[in-house]
């Protein structure tokens, strides 16, 4: 084990450019044995260059690294790995049609006579397995299990691949609040057993629970390493983003006479398996929040809305009368919007550009033979990213090559642009970083004033908060409760997902 | 900015390979370029690419739509036995061809169509739901010949195959207006954007309204319609129909095109013309190697050498390599990006 104070990897003066866009200037960076090592930074400050030139992805193009004080070039990241650096990505890369045990041991099976050991990758997965206090059938496909157990058999991978820095990358954003506590406890144990760790996430908490220092960048540029000890939350989203945030979206209580007239009501709507009859009206320039755990029945209930899954009962009404929904496409017509909870899957066209991942619903609900003019896709494309604050080079330029926010921001420009009466977002802020966090809430509200009815799934209960006129509850896929103006505090939401009488007890 | 758009057009990789396969098979063959005018038409080793790479270039109008939406389509060369033959059947029994070519359309039509419901109602991957209809298609196409190579001598369908229109050989004629057609269908209406849009990513498209089922049966039909246009150029070709024989392999000529023509077929972005640049590519290989003398047992080997060339040429890869080795190193001063 490497003395504490020395780092076990170290980068110096690491500068990295793309095109003229120096992506890292001068950074410094070490992670020593035995730390978790969290490391901080908005959308495009240089995290994901940083771990790129660390674990061997991209070349530096100057600067030097240091593994246990020695200089060395990763020429790829299988290089670095052999060296003792593993990653492991938000998106488990793994086989999840294979075993647990095949999985832990691919590419390095015990073979005797050319021929693999079934039996014996079994016992040591299985022995692995407990050192990480999981007690799991090793021989059943990892698809099966929780996305937390995928996470932790991919780490004890990595960790037996690679043995001295593990860079977790945004680890927790599938995972919810049980799980990432498992996921911690693994964190801390691979700490004493003297693994350097870097920890990149979006959650300020998850940074203070399992940290000990904290590295943050912005635009490129190191802005400080800092014990965490010595540091406040406010301190770091300040040192993020080079301003006080105050927190923004501490709105003023919603107004609840604001609201107009009814728009859309659902009645008994339900699909058995998947969510309970659920009854909801939405008013015009309303927001009604949706808070639940993980599984509750909180995207299922949006998904029969927009008529992704059919229901087999209820129905939908729209400004009084009744309308067909048994598929997105009939969903749009009755102008709805969705913006789905998985971007990647669900939402944008990484291929296609910014202008025609926008304009798509809209054509897509113009039809086949009413083609919008290029001059019109640009006038609308433009229109909509300048209200959104769509940050892009140009609107031709693929969209997969934005960021998480800004790619959430088009696919809400694709539905403004359909002019919606109602618009669904699972999770809108789910994986974006804290300043288009805050654009997203601002957006919110802003949508909200102009007459929009809303309907916003959320997990993060201050923002929910922040932005509801109502808010319901779901909880093992029914919806469980309805809550109206002085109930809608985190700890009354708390209460109702937890099935208990409230309690006084500080919430996150 | 038009001129601009064209002048790159131009200097897309296809070109330079169509132009340099040109240019070898003039160095094998001196007259190549040569062309004369004969009996109302012009003739030419040039002409010949042209009408022998007719066939895959109608094949690949189709089939490119049918990429893009992340598919694939290897029941056209049997669907080309079957249009040939249900043609060329009702032609030597009597029925004037008038109606028997709109019926063998009709036919590719309805193997698209069954295509298309397999891959979008029944959910199977489009590889094997062709599948079935490349291996049935072709006996589907013997029963309805009767296992013998059926002859005619329709003057009307031997004129899709042998005539001539304002000199050029009908075929070529055919996949030129074919191709200008449904460059003009997909690219003035909203088709080639949710093509697009639903080979890129099919839940998306889902989530966005897009009703790509109707879309896919779409494609898949139009796949089935234009290999029955190839089946009629062909049948007209040899005034017969050998089910056996007719369109063999050329479903896989015809992807070979697509691809040549920088469609991925992981789907999305697609040209049709660029399909059709890549069909000549191939043709303009074949005619050469059999111009020059060579047994034709060389002709697969040097096509894959060069369709490797071209591929490797077209590789997102290749272009940075090349990129980094011709352009200068140092990064323009940075400017402050406001």
């Amino acid at each position: 084990m490497t003395d504490a104070a020395h780092p076990v990897l170290e980068a110096r003066g690491i500068v990295k450019i793309f095109g003229q866009h120096r992506a890292l200037d001068g950074v410094n960076f070490a992670v020593r044995a035995g730390e978790v090592h969290a490391l901080l930074g908005e959308n495009g400050a240089g995290k994901s260059t940083l771990i790129k030139i660390l674990t061997g992805a991209y070349q530096p193009d100057g600067g030097d690294i240091l593994l246990e004080g020695a200089p060395v070039r990763f020429t790829d990241p299988l290089n670095a790995q052999g060296s003792g650096i593993g990653t492991v990505y938000q998106e488990v890369n793994l086989l999840p049609n294979r075993s647990v045990a095949e999985n832990l041991f691919l590419g390095r099976q015990p073979t005797r006579f050319g021929l693999v050991q079934r039996k014996s990758i079994v016992t040591q997965a299985a022995a692995l397995m407990a050192t990480y206090g999981l007690d799991i059938d090793v021989r059943a496909e990892l698809g099966s299990y929780s996305v937390a157990v995928q996470q932790i058999v991919a780490i004890a991978r990595a960790v037996e691949l690679s043995g001295k820095v593990l860079v977790l990358d945004e680890p927790t954003a599938s995972l919810d609040r049980n799980e990432v506590d498992k996921l911690f406890d693994v964190v801390r144990s691979l700490k004493a057993r003297g693994l350097g760790i870097i920890f990149i996430t979006h959650f300020l908490d998850q940074v203070f629970a399992v940290s000990d220092r904290v590295t943050i960048l912005r635009n490129g540029q190191l802005i400080g390493t800092r014990d965490l000890s010595t540091v406040t939350a406010t301190e770091v989203v300040r040192m993020m983003l080079g301003k006080d945030l105050a927190y923004a979206h501490a709105a003023p209580p919603v107004d609840e006479a604001a609201k107009g007239p009814v728009k859309v009501t659902f009645t008994g709507l339900g699909r058995a398996g998947r969510v309970a009859p659920f009854t909801l009206s939405l008013h015009a320039g309303e927001v009604v929040g949706v808070a639940g755990l993980l599984g509750s029945g909180r995207t299922e209930m949006a998904r029969l809305m927009f008529g992704v899954d059919t229901a087999d009962e209820g129905e939908t009404i729209v400004d009084g009368r009744p309308v067909r929904v048994r598929n997105p496409a009939q969903a749009v017509a009755a102008g709805f919007g969705f913006c789905p909870e998985d971007r990647k899957l669900d939402g944008i066209f990484g291929e296609l550009s910014v202008r025609e991942n926008i304009i798509i619903a809209l054509q897509a609900k113009l039809g086949w033979f009413r083609a919008l003019h290029r001059d019109e896709q640009d006038e609308i494309a433009g229109r909509y990213a300048d209200d959104l604050d769509i940050r892009a080079a140009n609107h031709d330029m693929p969209v997969k090559l934005l960021s998480g926010g800004n790619q959430q921001k088009v696919i809400l420009a694709r539905w403004l642009a359909n002019d919606p009466t109602f618009l669904i977002l699972d999770e809108p802020t789910r994986g974006i970083d804290v300043g288009a966090h805050a654009e997203i809430v601002r957006t919110i509200n802003r949508l909200r004033e102009e007459g929009l009815a809303l309907l916003v799934i959320s997990s993060e209960l201050d923002e929910v908060v922040a932005y509801s006129n109502r808010v319901v509850v779901m909880r093992d896929r029914k919806m469980v409760a309805e809550l109206h103006g002085a109930d809608i505090t985190p700890a009354v939401i708390v209460a109702a997902i937890a099935d208990n009488t409230l309690t006084t007890e500080p919430v996150t | 900015m038009k001129r601009q758009a064209l002048t790159s057009a131009l200097l897309r990789p296809q070109f330079a390979a169509l132009a340099a396969v040109l240019f070898i098979n003039w160095l094998l063959f001196p007259g190549f370029f040569t062309v004369t005018w004969q009996d109302g038409r012009f003739f030419g080793s040039l002409l010949d690419v042209l009408n022998r790479g007719a066939p895959v270039a109608i094949l690949a109008i189709g089939v490119t739509a049918v990429i893009a939406t992340k598919g694939v389509d290897l029941s056209v060369g049997a669907v080309m036995a079957i249009s040939g033959a249900v043609a060329a059947v009702m032609v030597s029994t009597g029925t004037p061809a008038a109606i028997a070519i709109p019926v063998a359309l009709l036919a590719g039509l309805i193997c698209g169509f069954w295509n298309g419901v397999l891959v979008t109602y029944l959910d199977i991957q489009p590889i094997i739901a062709t599948l079935v209809l490349m291996v049935a298609g072709r006996g589907l196409a013997q029963l309805i010949t009767e296992g013998s190579i059926v002859t005619f001598s329709d003057p009307v369908l031997s004129y899709i195959g042998t005539g001539a229109l304002f000199g050029l050989p009908m075929p070529v004629v055919i996949a030129f207006v074919l191709m200008i057609v449904t460059t003009i269908a997909v690219r003035r209406t909203a088709l080639g954007l949710l093509i697009e849009a639903v080979g890129v990513n099919r839940s998306a498209a889902r989530f966005a309204g897009i009703s790509s089922r109707l879309l896919l049966l779409l494609v898949y039909s139009f796949a089935g319609f234009c290999a029955a246009i190839a089946g009629l150029v062909v049948a007209g070709d040899i005034r017969g129909a050998d089910a056996n024989n007719a369109g063999l392999w050329l479903e896989l000529d015809a992807i070979l095109a697509v691809v040549l023509g920088g469609t991925s077929l992981l789907g999305g972005r697609f040209s049709i013309p660029m399909s059709v640049v890549g069909a000549l590519i191939i043709q303009a290989m074949n005619t050469g190697i059999l111009i020059s003398g060579f047994s034709p047992q060389f002709n697969l080997v040097v096509k894959s050498a060069v369709i490797i060339l071209i591929l490797v040429l077209q590789s997102p890869q290749a272009g940075q390599w090349l990129s980094r080795r011709f352009t200068p190193l140092t990064p323009p001063p940075k400017r402050s990006a406001k």
